[in-house]
């Protein structure tokens, strides 16, 4: 008796998914990590992805029709985000947004582009665009583009020999040592020591030992905001005073919030930050404080951008095209004078990946002081 | 159980049976991707349910046995190897390392296997994340082939989905027989009565020992199907949150119950799409049900249906029993 | 050697939270068979309760007597009362798979209720640095130890030399014989869960301000009190101290000397160890129930 109820059960939820007649409002998918540990990732991303659907509807819809967005969990798992992007491409929407991590963009990126579906991710490892998908885009530098400046600036302007890596070990972590350990060979900069850390640590007393003990010229710090910021203290305490330098995870206005002056003297290379000194970025930070009570990290800003990269493509095409939408995004410049909501100018390539202008930043007496801006390569 | 009871349940198998196979056919690859997913679930389910359910011992390490089958699947098959073989390493090694990990907590207090479990499956994600040569570490393992089975093909999901509710039907049928054998009446003593086993001549510990070992065993078969399911794999998935839903899955279906597990992945795997309306609360839904489940029922949902048949049983036999009675006595 | 020294004084440092989140875990045990796999969320909490009092607009100190309240109605006479009185005629297994779904449900409810983010939280030892001996410590930490000190002495004294505390321990270690002899048993129990609760908000007070408030903070903190218990010895005061301060040192030389990247693999292998060799923990007493 039971077995029957249960799969009967069982049949029918699984048939209930079938797809929704094309209404007027414009359909969006967006799988991101909602639970799980990257939570903090997925929450920024989509909120910042429904306040510029918001913005963007107030505004009279795009092409005078409403966007509309389904959000689904990755609860953080590869396994999972492919159940739900096969979910939401088996519904046909206008373009998929999502996931943050690359080890799920990875797994869902193949059924995006084999459904000839555009993908707006935020992973930002450097491999995910180098396996020629023609649908897939970033929202933010990969680390391919991001990591060599920072080496530059290590070699160019610090003159660091000798370099001790600190990296949280997972994609991003990883990632990013991975790719600019190869850019120290370039330069020929030794690495002091490697020091793999783990997410949600608290204790950093080992790890900052060691770097005294490797006495580099320079530490470069790959880390999360919160995990950055307990470093920060650490290294203070145990009085380590070469430069500091990391990505937008170390110098970020939250890193400055939870470490307090710790945070005085670090370093790094900024792509895409709510501390830039942009006018518009400001104001986005400001509306965004406003609705989430919160200051939104990157994460926030790429799924706010996401949604009006799907705007400006699709005013350029005229129409509402998922086909020709990831054609038409590649080689695209949009500009912010046009544009207010991309913040920045920014161009596509042909591989999805982004240029932008970029920003070396250091922090001083608790503020994000603008060193040096580097300029959009073309 | 009467004579039509029996026929009604073989019938009512037979159309689930006929069901499960033939409904699908028609379902978009969601569907079927989920269907799936049920399947390979419902095996590691079933392994903890021997494990849990039958032998009484709580494992925290059943994602871990999970992962081990995957890798190994994964692995081999990346390197042009049989998934039949990746099966057999994966059933070979949890075995061997469920035994071993058994042995040393079972000599000692019960609860005890709960802590070496736990901590091995820490150990274990380490091992999958930090050992690169083998495993690709954090990056994970991409474009893992799916079998062909037979000379079909199961590149499509319809396929794909066969393949993988047949191994859940021989894991099945396998698992009914052995709770059937002598080994699987001894599994459920131990649970009942641990002393009484014990004066009985069973030995405890080696059944408990061999449940668990079984029971991780099955863990890995589910794995060895996760990652062509997947077609990619990393270490993050086989953390101890999957053991921790694998163990919800048991308790909520209904542990100890053999179609507990299958009641459980189910919930589990539809789970968010059933709340998807209360959005980013239906975690903590299922939380809070899972522990009004187990404070009303500690044996699941089965449980409760099971109380409730046995006392109409009850009610019908008494009231037999009072129609009886005043026959008797309404009798000259 | 020096850099030893160092490492000593960090482990001992972090070792002490880990001790302070291990005392209640063993408490909780001894008194009610209950293992709590929801203690490490037990410490998130109360910061959370703090901070929405003090964004309600109310000084510091106020949301912690508040924070402290709530705590000690919530994780320990709501935990009681509502969760574990009933699920404790079912025996060890279904309480401690309760607690896991205890644990899920807490974080989830901060996150949707708070936030996914992480936020600072005000330190009550003022945050500097003092130089003992050469080697710089952080006022915070040295609060920790001492707080975690003072319980030891605090429980110890509570439980040799009261009355309440004697009939703790009669409750403890035989709540059959302990009914009969007369004591309260059921309010015994109670007043472990609600030293328990004290325990927790006092620890969230004292680490968050390391730690930040933040809804996962509790997994890191729950496993290594987990493991420190099991390793001091599951059911003793001290056990679960002496465990602590050992997972931190531990974990501190093993990420200096032996890799990072397995640095959580060792208090694990110790966990393993100590079960093989001496079940009890290394201060505890064997027991008496073997099934």
């Amino acid at each position: 008796m039971r077995s029957g109820i249960f799969a009967g059960l069982l049949l029918a939820t699984v048939s209930a998914g079938a797809a929704f007649a094309q209404g007027a409002p414009i359909k969006l998918a967006n799988v991101a990590e909602l639970s799980g540990g990257g939570a903090t990732v997925g929450n920024n991303w989509k909120n910042g992805i429904d306040l510029a659907i918001e913005e963007v509807n107030a505004k009279g819809g795009l092409l005078g029709r409403k966007l509309e967005v389904t959000h689904a969990d990755s609860q953080s798992n590869p396994g999972v985000a492919r159940a739900q992007v096969q979910k939401a491409l088996d519904n046909e929407p206008y373009v998929l947004l999502g996931p943050g991590y690359s080890g799920s963009v990875k797994v869902t990126s193949p059924l995006a582009a084999e459904a000839g579906i555009a993908q707006i991710m935020g992973g930002e490892a450097a491999e995910l665009t180098q396996g020629g998908n023609k649908f897939l885009f970033r929202t933010s530098f990969g680390q391919q583009s991001s990591m060599p400046k920072v080496a530059k600036y290590i070699n160019d302007e610090l003159k660091a020999k000798s370099v001790a890596i600190v990296w949280v070990n997972n994609d991003f972590g990883k990632g990013g040592r991975d790719v600019i350990t190869k850019e120290f060979a370039k330069y020929n900069i030794k690495i002091a020591a490697d020091i793999s850390t783990e997410a949600g640590q608290a204790d950093f007393a080992a790890d900052v030992s060691k770097i005294k003990a490797a006495a580099p010229d320079a530490v470069f710090v790959y880390v999360n905001e919160e995990e950055s910021a307990r470093m920060l203290k650490e290294l203070k305490r145990q009085a380590i005073t070469v430069p500091l330098v990391g990505e937008t995870t170390l110098v970020g206005q939250k890193v400055v919030e939870l470490a307090g002056d710790a945070a005085n003297g670090a370093r790094g290379h900024v792509g895409l930050t709510t501390d830039a000194p942009v006018d518009l970025v400001k104001a986005f930070r400001e509306k965004f404080v406003k609705k989430y009570n919160y200051v939104p990290d990157h994460n926030g800003l790429k799924g706010y951008l996401a949604i009006y990269m799907i705007k400006a493509t699709t005013e350029k095409m005229g129409k509402v095209d998922s086909k020709a939408f990831a054609d038409n995004l590649h080689g695209l410049t949009i500009k912010a004078a046009s544009e207010p909501g991309i913040l920045m100018d920014v161009t596509f390539d042909e591989k999805g990946d982004i240029d932008r202008q970029g920003f070396l930043v250091e922090i001083v007496e608790g503020k994000q002081v603008v060193k040096q801006v580097l300029p959009k390569l073309n | 159980m009467t004579a039509t009871g029996k026929y009604l349940r073989i019938v009512l198998g037979i159309a689930v049976i006929a069901a499960l196979i033939v409904v699908p056919m028609n379902f978009n690859r969601y569907g079927l991707y989920i269907l799936s997913q049920w399947a390979v679930m419902t095996i590691a389910a079933m392994g903890l349910n021997l494990t849990l359910g039958y032998a009484g011992q709580i494992s925290l390490a059943q994602g871990a046995f999970v992962g081990i089958g995957a890798y190994a699947a994964a692995i081999m098959t990346t390197q042009g190897m049989p998934l039949i073989a990746a099966l057999a390493v994966a059933i070979v090694l949890c075995f061997a390392i469920g035994w071993i990990l058994g042995y040393p907590a079972l000599r000692v207090q019960h609860h005890y296997l709960a802590f070496v479990t736990l901590a091995f499956s820490t150990l274990a994600f380490l091992v999958f994340r930090n050992e690169d040569w083998l495993t690709k570490g954090i990056y994970g393992i991409s474009n893992i082939p799916r079998p062909n089975v037979m000379g079909f093909a199961t590149n499509r999901p319809l396929p794909f989905y066969y393949f993988c509710l047949g191994s859940l039907g021989i894991v099945s049928l396998a698992m009914w027989w052995l709770i059937r054998s002598p080994w699987g009446r001894a599994f459920v003593a131990l649970r009942e009565n641990p002393v009484r086993a014990l004066s009985l001549g069973i030995d405890t510990r080696r059944y408990t020992l061999m449940a668990f070992a079984i029971g991780s065993a099955l863990g890995g078969v589910a794995g060895t199907l996760y990652a062509p399911l997947t077609q990619y794999i990393d270490p993050v998935p086989f953390n101890l949150s999957l053991s921790l839903d694998l163990l919800m899955m048991v308790i909520v279906g209904g542990s100890g119950f053999f179609f507990g597990p299958f009641l459980g992945a189910m919930i589990a795997v539809l789970l968010p799409e059933w709340l998807r309306f209360t959005q980013g609360y239906y975690l903590m839904l299922y939380a809070v049900a899972v522990m009004l489940l187990l404070i009303y029922s500690p044996t699941g949902i089965l449980g409760i249906l099971d109380r409730y048949l046995a006392e109409r049983r009850t009610k019908v036999a008494s009231a037999l029993r009072a129609v009886a009675k005043s026959r008797l006595e309404t009798a000259p | 050697m020096s850099n030893l020294l160092d490492l000593l004084v960090a482990g001992l440092a972090t070792g002490a939270i880990y001790a302070l989140v291990a005392v209640g875990f063993t408490l909780l045990w001894q008194t009610s068979q209950t293992i709590n796999f929801a203690q490490g969320e037990f410490v998130m909490l109360p910061a959370f309760l703090m901070l929405a009092v003090m964004h309600a607009g109310a000084p510091f100190w106020l949301a912690i007597i508040l924070g402290i309240l709530l705590s000690l109605l919530l994780l320990g006479l709501g935990f009681k009362l509502l969760l574990v009185d009933p699920m404790l005629r079912h025996g060890v297994l279904p309480l401690a798979i309760a607690t896991m779904a205890l644990a899920i449900g807490m974080k989830e409810a901060v996150k949707q209720f708070f936030s996914a983010e992480a936020s600072p939280f005000p330190s009550i030892v003022p945050a500097g640095d003092v130089s003992i001996l050469g080697r710089v410590v952080s006022l915070q930490s040295l609060g920790v130890l001492a707080l975690a000190i003072a319980v030891v002495i605090g429980l110890t004294a509570l439980l040799n030399r009261t009355s309440i505390g004697h009939q703790m321990q009669a409750t403890a270690q035989n709540p059959t014989v302990a009914r009969i002899i007369g004591v309260p048993v059921e309010r015994m129990i109670l007043l472990t869960f609600l030293i328990n609760a004290f325990l927790v908000a006092l620890a969230s007070l004292l680490i968050t301000p390391i730690y930040l408030a933040k809804f996962s903070s509790g997994e890191v903190l729950g496993q290594a009190a987990f493991i420190a218990a099991i390793v001091g010895g599951f059911n003793q005061v001290r056990g679960a101290i002496a465990g602590g301060l050992l997972i931190g040192v531990v974990d501190n030389l093993a990420a200096a000397y032996v890799s990072t990247q397995y640095r959580a693999a060792v208090p694990l292998i110790l966990l393993i160890v100590i079960i093989l060799f001496r079940p009890q923990g290394l201060l505890g007493r064997p027991e008496e129930r073997t099934v």
